[in-house]
């Protein structure tokens, strides 16, 4: 048989990862965050959460979110806030899409996850629990998130666990402080059933603030990418592809979907090129428009400007750019870097000297700040340093 | 599993397809599972599979040359491994 027989099709003619670069009519998945209202603040939430937005989408019209979605097959969205479940329409949102062919994955901090809820989800297909926890114990956790959210996390798992749930998801978010967690948290995801999801720390939202006390250093970012290797099983979302840059790509999607095949809908409708980007300049449109979110995913003026091939910078010319891609849009955008510069925790330390050469001044804020007056978030473990030298 | 040219092979009922003008994405809503059809020569057999033909008489009937069964029927068996495909 002639050896170039193994290279015809059904391989792809062209790879995945360029047609993905191009964009897709509609999104593989996306993150729907149903309200900015959060029991919680935590120190790192990318959405700035806390209070409701009045201007929030009512059930009807998350409905008919639904039904658009439904229409261009996006075959599940990942439900999330503030805290989901504050909403009173939560349980009618989630029977609704998953009635439509439209799967659902939610995050919640566990506070309201009592056993009513678990057995009542535990009755549906379709529908996926993420329970977020930042730390092994309580003393890692709640500097991040708040006094009792450890508890109430580990309560909402005994829930699903009793409501004999199956595999739900325990998400962390990996930190400087948590990353030495992960075997431990590894081992409570599997005295539940449940699976580990890890994922990145982004300097967005409340992040901007806690992100250079949080973030891991150099050395566990290291650590991070072996661990990650070895341990296919453990979810990333696909987050952590700019560790790929250490050498064999890590499984997944090693590039930034932002708007070509991900995005993200907010609870008053605006649509964002990712859910890390809650900034005025990636907002592509509202669902409310005219033409809806089908428009805007298809015909944004910013969606169209990142399907576009990548412009020149100093990643391209870099030999790992193939793995890592260049890494986060986002990152890069909320320490004040270009699109086109490397990512701030470039792994072969691009970015060093670029961040040590920026002030303070110019660095964008998030649009909007949710979060409720009067109500500290919780202090991080260490004191804030400067955000970077200036 | 390996898949031959004599099994009999269905869509599982849970799984839904989205063409693309690569191929298709194939999302199973029971196990939630993602997959990339990557070539719509691929999804056009994917899409004959009656469970009553053979994967030898589908491939033929779409026209896939047989120098390119090998690299088919490897693609169907990682198909059936993520449960997107199942025995007839």
């Amino acid at each position: 048989m002639p050896p170039e027989v193994t290279s015809q099709p059904p391989t792809a003619t062209r790879p995945l990862v360029d047609e993905f670069r191009l964009g897709l009519d509609a999104p593989i998945c996306l993150t729907w965050e149903l309200t900015y209202a959060c029991n919680l603040s935590c120190v790192h939430c990318l959405s700035s959460s806390g209070r409701r937005d009045p201007r929030e989408l009512t059930t009807e019209e998350c409905f008919g979110v639904v039904d658009e979605l439904q229409r261009l097959q996006v075959f599940y969205v990942n439900l999330g806030g503030g805290e989901p479940m504050l909403r009173p329409d939560f349980f009618d949102v989630v029977e609704y899409s998953v009635g439509h062919q439209v799967g659902v994955k939610f995050s919640t901090n566990g506070t309201f996850l009592d056993a009513a809820a678990a057995r009542r989800l535990a009755g549906m297909d379709y529908v996926d629990v993420q329970v977020s926890l930042d730390g092994a114990t309580a003393g890692v956790n709640d500097p991040v998130r708040g006094d009792g959210a450890f508890a109430a996390s580990r309560q909402a798992m005994e829930h699903l666990a009793d409501a004999g749930f199956g595999a739900f998801k325990i998400s962390v978010v990996v930190t400087r402080h948590n990353v030495g967690q992960l075997d431990e948290l590894l081992a409570l995801a599997d005295g539940y059933g449940a699976q580990l999801r890890v994922t990145r720390l982004r300097p967005s939202g409340r992040g901007a603030d806690s992100w250079n006390d949080l973030r891991p250093t150099q050395a566990q970012q290291r650590d991070l990418y072996h661990w990650l290797l070895d341990r296919p099983e453990v979810l990333t979302g696909d987050s952590f592809f700019h560790l790929s840059a250490l050498g064999e790509p890590l499984p997944g999607l090693n590039l930034c979907g932002a708007g070509r095949v991900v995005c993200l809908i907010d609870p008053v409708g605006d649509v964002y090129a990712c859910p890390f980007v809650i900034h005025d300049e990636f907002l592509a449109g509202n669902v409310r428009d005219p033409g809806g979110f089908t428009s805007v995913w298809r015909s944004s003026e910013l969606f169209s400007s990142l399907r576009e091939p990548d412009s020149e910078g100093a990643c391209v010319s870099c030999g790992s750019y193939d793995a890592c891609q260049g890494g986060c849009m986002a990152s890069k955008f909320f320490v004040g870097l270009e699109l086109t510069d490397p990512d701030p925790e470039c792994v072969l330390g691009n970015a060093e000297p670029l961040l040590a050469a920026l002030g303070g001044d110019g660095v964008p804020r998030p649009s909007a700040d949710h979060s409720r007056p009067g109500v500290p978030v919780p202090s991080p473990v260490t004191l804030r340093p400067p955000r970077r030298r200036s | 599993m390996p898949v031959t040219l004599d099994d009999r092979l269905v869509l599982h009922p849970d799984v839904a397809l989205r063409p693309e003008r690569f191929g298709a994405l194939a999302y199973h809503f029971g196990n939630r599972r993602l997959s990339f059809i990557k070539h719509v020569d691929l999804l056009a057999v994917v899409e004959s599979l009656d469970g009553e033909h053979t994967v030898g008489e589908i491939l033929d009937r779409v026209g896939v040359d047989a120098r390119r069964h090998p690299a088919f029927l490897s693609a169907l068996a990682t198909l059936s491994d993520s449960e997107v495909l199942r025995a007839a």
